[in-house]
């Protein structure tokens, strides 16, 4: 039987300590994707830190519309809470539309952030995976990847990103709070937070050893901001994503987008943010032809393989219909 | 005497539910055993070709660890064994067959200890290219004698050629199913113990008389050495029917250590050494006059088999028999492939013919411009177009005229592609479901204790489907006690030759043994004057000859199946809105499980429509998702609004009980139902399953194209 420590730290400083000094040591937060992992052989570590009681489990909405949501909060605390659902309704769709109500009862905010890809070769160790074993290959390349990612992959991996709640933070310009090893803090945009896989898809965040997420923070949306996220997948509950989009819009008088941002879900190894299509988008009246041209650019950056190709064309009219809804809602209103 | 309530036809609770929710009814994996042991196998990690070394160097060094069992050193089996499977010489050979098969097996004194030496067994291997991709003109392809339902590989009557050359008007397309996994709640589990040269397995099968005749060929046994218990059991579909590998492996490992051995797959390894419903590549021809009349049907199926064992899934079967024309030619062709040998998952053969068959039916009547309920209407034979016999009784007409009374088909508008709910596109469809009703011969004893209660004892099982609760009501209503006065015994191999709970074949089989049994007490104890003497009075039956003296006539059950579809423009996301079923079943023995039965095969219908697909991964020749994550089913969102009911059929030229089998109705002809509509949704065809939603996609810009650039938006 493979053996490992467990302990429950108390403390952030306490919880840095004792991973800083085990290059096998690591985070637990809700053990939603690490246990699994260990389970099937992908992670072995000999320590496992328990850093889910470290006083990191509040939600605090401030008097600005900003918001700070503690790492541990977990996922269903935060899809319930009251401020979380008017003030920032796109991050509590997401959450929904997340996993199933028991992982979600479980999982907290930063194992969410930084959970693994579901690629099929990175969980399975019989098989090559570059991620998994640097140098071994990518199978999917060739093999089955209708699931992975179409924007930001490499000749090395193909592996996207499972997380729906990050997307809607990516959208949200949300911030995360990290604490290194030796005590100092920086706070990391969550988009920035990912790295693209390159030649070393082994490395998969800005994160060191030792560093531990504190807190999410949420800046208050613009004035007037409508937001969506939505997401296509195969069935209704209970499935990743195969494109999701979360989108955060301002619309003025004229009807011209005044702040737009999207972020993308399922086609990337991170979080995407269509910074193109924002840009093209962004003090224009959103008619179709203009959504779905923006759109367009935003996806001439896909490298498709034959069996996610749907997922661009797919990503371009979600796109086009999330902006489409949300002016139009606006419009209701 | 005093009249007592009939029980047949009551809604009764299941008699197990209390126990079952309570957690005091015991599956296989849960039977306490002294002493007990785990064996977890390692498995191929090539598709063909040889295992050269095992080196448990690694694993025997680990604590706990009893033994490693691989082949050239596992105890021998009797591979000569009329009527086993090959898929059962665990360990018998170094060639590997097919991905994931069981190449060896750690035997430990802890779960834990024994998966972590499974994974530090060391295999070689000396691989061999692989082939598992089917293909409709694969080079190896033939036609096998027979297929599962005992029928030939190839049937032709009249001239087909001849009538599809002078049909008024001709469909012919080729229809495509995938891998579908049977997974059940409840993973294959068994627990092995020896005394000596008798074998006890407490084993989650469909069959504890016929696993325990297999197992004691295959350990050259007595047939009375070896008792197979399966009490309660979380599902099957077919994939229990017969002992899988596992418990051979599990039998194996416990003769090697001499202690007992247990084993329970997990959901990873069910995909792997559990069979899986055989893809399909269908074509189907059909030529007919103006008025709908069939004068021709050709229907090929190609699919594969094993490199070791053919299984040929009966997918022509219901075509055979389903409609009247005079030409038919039906056939089935087999491609070995480097795969796990296929094999039954609920309705084999009829689930994925029937999708087939009934979506070419619809569009032969789009071709026609006529209803395809009218269409089935014209089509209905009077004799079983097949063997010319007379059908015991034939309800699809019947379903189809409820059906479509219930469900609202009159005000059905029958163009496709025009109806629209803001970005959503409506559809409506219908299919046809059919299923052969088997009886097969049964034993049951009835005894009769002097306090008045009464013991039933017959080698059924339950799956979950209920048959512990039906029967109890068939001796109840035969007894003409109530049934709080009846105890069934099920579930044992030694309880006496009876039918496995397959081929939706159970209630009826254990039924007319069960009945006549408790028929033949009734007589003893009047012969006794009505009293029970000290020592009970017993009786057993046996219903072989019974059946041998049954009328020469077609037997069978039938439904109707209507479905609503709706396919959002945007993004082509498909959601079923609504599905309805009329089945025509012989006498439902109880609504209660009959519904659930009905509800729980309809389900799988709509996952088979929409979602399912085992991905042959044709690199690595195994399966790319092999899990619950990757492997969808229908979620609970998934499932709309669904009806079943069912005609009050009375066929008493079945059986004294006059039930027939209903576990596998429900599943056929549901995904062409919902095929059907999503054809009226958008007014393209998808003809390979499942529809995902780049299937649905490609429909939508088909359906663009069509409009001139006008309508959904793609990309």
């Amino acid at each position: 039987m493979r053996e490992f420590a467990y302990v429950r730290a108390t403390d952030a400083a306490e919880a840095a300590a004792l991973v800083a000094d085990r290059p096998d040591a690591v985070y637990l937060g809700g053990g939603t994707n690490l246990v699994d992992l260990m389970k099937l052989g992908v992670a072995g570590p000999g320590l496992v830190v328990d850093v889910s009681r470290l006083g990191q489990g509040r939600i605090e909405h401030r008097a600005d519309g900003s918001a700070l949501i503690g790492a541990a909060v977990r996922n269903g605390e935060l899809a319930g809470d009251t401020g979380v659902r008017q003030r920032f309704p796109a991050l509590a769709q997401a959450l929904v539309a997340g996993a199933s109500g028991q992982l979600r009862t479980v999982a907290t905010v930063a194992g969410n952030l930084l959970q693994r890809t579901r690629c099929g070769y990175f969980q399975d160790v019989t098989k090559p995976c570059n991620k998994r074993e640097p140098g071994s290959g990518c199978p999917a390349i060739e093999g089955a990847h209708r699931e992975l990612a179409i924007l930001g992959t490499s000749d090395r991996c193909v592996a996207n990103h499972p997380s729906d709640m990050a997307v809607a933070l990516v959208a949200l310009d949300a911030v995360a709070q990290v604490r290194s090893a030796d005590g100092t803090t920086r706070a990391v945009p969550v988009e920035e937070l990912y790295v693209l896989p390159g030649d070393a898809p082994q490395r998969e965040t800005v994160l060191a050893h030792g560093d531990l997420i504190t807190e999410v923070e949420l800046p208050a949306p613009p004035p007037g901001a409508a937001m969506a996220y939505r997401k296509v997948r195969d069935r209704r509950s209970y499935a990743f994503a195969l494109v999701s989009v979360g989108a955060v819009v301002s619309v003025d008088g004229d009807g011209r987008l005044t702040d737009v941002r999207i972020a993308l879900g399922g086609v990337a190894p991170r979080p995407w943010r269509a910074r193109t299509a924002e840009s093209l988008l962004r003090g224009r009246r959103p008619d179709e032809e203009t959504l779905r041209e923006a759109a367009r650019a935003e996806l001439a950056a896909a490298r498709p393989l034959p069996d996610n190709a749907f997922k661009v064309d797919l990503a371009i009219d979600l796109i086009v219909a999330a902006i489409r809804d949300l002016v139009a809602r606006k419009d209701r209103a | 005497m005093t009249t007592v309530e009939q029980s047949i036809g009551a809604p009764l609770t299941r008699v197990d539910g209390p126990q079952k929710v309570t957690g005091a009814a015991r599956y296989a994996y849960e039977f306490p055993t002294p002493d007990i042991t785990y064996v977890w196998p390692v498995q191929s990690t090539i598709a063909r070709g040889r295992v050269t070394e095992v080196d448990a160097t690694a694993a025997l060094a680990l604590p706990g660890v009893l033994t490693v069992l691989e082949p050239g050193t596992a105890p021998r089996l009797n591979t000569e064994a009329e009527g086993v499977s090959a898929d059962l010489f665990v360990l018998q050979s170094r060639e590997v067959a097919y991905h994931g098969q069981i190449v060896a097996a750690v035997v430990a004194t802890s779960l834990e200890s024994a998966r972590e030496a499974a994974a530090s067994v060391r295999v070689s291997y000396a691989p061999e290219p692989h082939d598992v991709v089917l293909r409709a003109d694969h080079e190896a392809a033939y036609v096998p004698e027979k297929v599962t339902d005992g029928s030939p590989g190839f049937v032709e009557r009249g001239d087909v050629e001849a009538a599809l050359a002078a049909a008024a008007v001709r469909t012919d397309a080729t229809y495509t199913t995938p891998v579908e996994h049977v997974s059940p709640m409840e993973p294959h589990a068994t627990i092995a113990s020896w005394e000596e040269d008798r074998l006890t397995l407490h084993d989650s099968n469909q069959g504890p008389h016929m696993a325990a005749q297999l197992m004691a060929a295959l350990f050259g046994l007595d047939p009375g050495a070896v008792e197979v218990v399966a009490e309660h059991i979380g599902g099957g579909f077919g994939s229990k029917g017969i002992p899988r590998s596992p418990a051979v492996l599990a039998a194996l490992a416990a003769r090697v250590v001499a202690r007992p051995v247990k084993i329970a797959l997990t959901r990873q390894q069910m995909f792997a050494l559990v069979p899986h419903r055989a893809p399909t590549i269908q074509r189907i021809r059909l030529g007919a006059g103006r008025d709908g009349r069939l004068t021709a049907i050709d229907h090929e199926s190609v699919q594969p088999r094993s490199r070791i064992v053919e299984f040929a899934d009966q997918t022509v079967s219901s075509t055979r028999m389903m409609y009247a024309a005079p030409a038919v030619r039906t056939t089935v062709k087999l491609a070995p492939l480097d795969v796990m040998t296929p094999a039954w998952f609920r309705a084999p053969g009829h689930t994925p013919g029937m999708f087939a068959l009934e979506s070419a039916v619809d569009e032969l009547a789009c071709e026609l411009g006529i209803d395809p309920v009218e269409l089935r209407v014209r089509n209905e034979p009077e004799l079983d177009p097949g063997t010319g016999k007379p059908f015991s009784s034939r309800g699809l007409v019947a379903c189809l005229r409820e059906g479509a009374r219930r469900f609202g088909w009159e005000r059905r508008d029958p163009a496709p592609g025009v109806r629209r709910e803001g970005r959503w596109l409506v559809g409506t469809g219908v299919a046809a479901s059919h299923h052969p009703d088997y009886t097969m011969p049964s034993t049951a004893v009835a005894r009769a204790e002097p306090d008045g209660t009464f013991v039933v004892r017959v080698g059924a099982v339950d799956l979950g489907t209920g048959a512990r609760t039906a029967l109890t009501q068939v001796a109840a209503d035969a007894l003409a006690v109530p049934r709080e006065r009846v105890r069934l015994e099920i579930g044992r191999a030694s309880l006496g030759m009876a039918a496995f709970a397959g081929g939706s074949m159970g209630t009826s089989s254990w039924g007319w043994a069960v009945h006549k049994a408790c028929r033949a007490l009734l007589e003893e104890v009047s012969g006794h004057a009505g009293v029970v003497p000290d020592g009970g009075l017993e009786v057993v039956a046996d219903t072989t000859e019974d059946l041998r003296e049954r009328a020469e006539l077609s037997r069978h059950t039938f439904g109707a199946q209507f479905a609503q579809v709706r396919v959002d423009g945007d993004t082509g996301e498909i959601r079923v809105d609504r599905m309805l079923g009329v089945f025509a079943a012989g006498r439902i023995l109880n609504p209660r499980t009959a519904r659930s039965q009905f509800l729980g095969a309809m389900t799988m219908g709509l996952s088979m429509a929409l979602l399912e697909v085992g991905e042959v991964d044709p690199g690595f020749g195994d399966f790319a998702n092999h899990d619950f994550a990757g492997y969808h089913i229908a979620a609970n969102a998934d499932v709309p609004r669904m009806e079943a009911h069912w005609l009050d059929e009375r066929d008493n030229r079945l059986n004294p009980v006059g039930g027939k089998g209903i576990g596998e109705l429900g599943i056929v002809g549901t995904a062409a139902a919902i095929a059907n509509a999503f054809h009226h949704a958008t007014g393209v065809r998808v003809r390979d399953l499942p529809i995902r939603i780049e299937r649905s996609r490609a429909a939508l810009r088909t359906m663009r194209e069509k409009a001139g650039g006008r309508g959904p938006g793609i990309g």
